[in-house]
């Protein structure tokens, strides 16, 4: 287990709670290389703070978080994340993704032909010069893509990416995500579209109100769910799929 | 008072020398202070921004006060220091322009802190989560925030230089209002209407009154532009 790899990822009994109030609670579960993982469940069940709290943005209140190999301070990132809106700077696309190269420390000559590369992996090459906060929606979700991927984590966590897009740009997204999963990235999403989550998943961790209630491989969760709390939101949210 | 205002546009137009050379120092102190005050300003401004340190509410809500610093009483302040008894009487640069422009700097520097400290706080709320994600440090994450806020920066300089501009007390009290060394637009308008001679304090108000809107449609068109250009 010294490859220097970050996953697998081990929660043991983490719970978080804000004045008193319980998001998570008690969720233990290990996250492998591989598939991709899909945290399931409906708006307030928790999904968003589970990543943050993987991500490293939020501690736990208590429980353990422990990656593999722990990330050194200063050091390049192995993970990296895409919000559900993209925060982009005031500055080109191109310079964007450049100043994520630069965080990391990657050599000012080394960094144009990887935010080329990033760019075309998203099909951005032709807005590289454009200011990326007057882009569109979708073109900014992309270039958000682009720039976690500019340095090709371990694990890329998606925080429902499409959620304010409309469905051409979500198919983009969906497209550029599948193919960061083919290329090897572990991809950890969170999503309350279950069409997307059977388009992108290989398998689904369910939440309900801030406990991990089931996990499954994406065909047997829909086909036969083993929860109750499960098989209600499966039926209440198919018509809107 | 129609004959005063027709000599006040002869003196415009005929570029006076005296009119000149007072508009020149006022421009050069109060850009000076203004220089100074963003240089400290903007850094401070984004540290208490960003930090988290016991005292920071205090911190800004005594910032935020002192933007509505009286300009005498930081004259008489700079004054008392800079006095031959002074701690900094040493110096002896006591009405001279650069205790002009020490004085315009202490009025100055809190608006231009605090302002950018909002400036530079709203955007942090904003960009913090994306910015620990790609691995920023504290301090990083302020220089990064410096200059994407760089737009609102620039209204914030604008609104110290049009404060100090348009501020008589405080180099009243340490320039001493010395004909040719210290005389400034403000200064000379409160004593030559003071003796009677409208014609040149109307002139430099019409110059001040001038600077003082153009600056303002400076800072307006900036941020116009730079929202439609960078959103």
């Amino acid at each position: 287990m010294s490859n220097g790899a970050i996953l697998p990822l081990r929660l043991a009994d983490v719970s978080f709670a804000v004045g008193g109030r319980s998001l998570i609670d008690r969720v233990s579960l290990e996250i492998g290389a591989g598939p991709s993982t899909i945290i399931l469940g409906a708006n307030g069940a928790g999904k968003s703070v589970l990543m943050r709290l993987m991500h490293g943005l939020l501690r736990p209140t208590s429980g353990r978080i422990d990656w593999n190999a722990p990330e050194r301070q200063g050091a390049p990132r192995k993970q990296a994340m895409v919000f559900q809106r993209p925060v982009m700077l005031r500055r080109s696309a191109h310079a964007n993704v450049a100043y994520a190269l630069q965080i990391a420390g990657v050599p000012a000559r080394q960094r144009a032909a990887l935010v080329q590369e990033a760019l075309e992996s998203v099909g951005l090459v032709h807005l590289a010069h454009r200011p990326a906060r007057v882009l569109s929606g979708g073109e900014q979700q992309r270039l958000a893509l682009a720039r976690a991927w500019a340095l090709h984590p371990e694990v890329l966590f998606l925080d429902e990416p499409t959620a304010s897009l409309d469905p051409s740009a979500t198919r983009e997204i969906e497209s550029v995500i599948k193919a960061f999963d083919a290329a090897g990235t572990k991809v950890v999403m969170a999503t309350h579209n279950l069409g997307q989550a059977q388009r992108l998943g290989d398998e689904i961790l369910f939440l309900d109100q801030g406990r991990l209630v089931e996990r499954a491989p994406v065909g047997q969760f829909f086909s036969k769910p083993q929860s109750a709390q499960a098989a209600a939101f499966i039926k209440g949210e198919l018509p809107w799929t | 008072m129609t004959e005063a205002l027709a000599t006040a546009l002869a003196l415009l137009v005929a570029l006076d020398p005296k009119l000149v050379e007072i508009v020149q120092l006022s421009l050069r102190v109060s850009l000076s202070a203004v220089g100074i005050a963003a240089l400290l300003g903007f850094p401070l401004g984004a540290a208490i921004a960003v930090g988290r340190f016991p005292g920071r509410r205090t911190v800004i809500v005594f910032l935020n006060a002192l933007m509505g610093l009286p300009p005498v009483v930081v004259g008489l302040l700079v004054y008392l220091l800079l006095s031959r008894a002074g701690p900094l009487g040493d110096l002896g640069i006591l009405f001279t322009p650069s205790a002009m422009v020490i004085a315009q700097t202490v009025l100055i520097l809190p608006i231009i802190a605090a302002l950018s400290r909002q400036a530079v706080e709203d955007a942090w709320h904003e960009y913090e989560e994306q910015l620990r994600s790609l691995g920023a440090d504290r301090a990083g994450a302020a220089m990064t925030l410096l200059w994407d806020t760089r737009f609102s920066l620039l209204t914030t300089v604008l609104a110290g230089f049009g404060r100090a501009a348009a501020e008589v007390g405080a180099v009243m009290i340490v320039g001493g209002n010395i004909d040719g060394v210290t005389r400034v637009m403000t200064t000379t308008i409160a004593l030559e209407t003071s003796k009677g001679d409208l014609p040149l304090a109307l002139g430099l108000g019409m110059i001040l009154i001038a600077i003082v809107i153009a600056v303002n449609a400076a800072a307006y068109l900036t941020k116009e532009l730079s929202q439609r250009r960078y959103g």
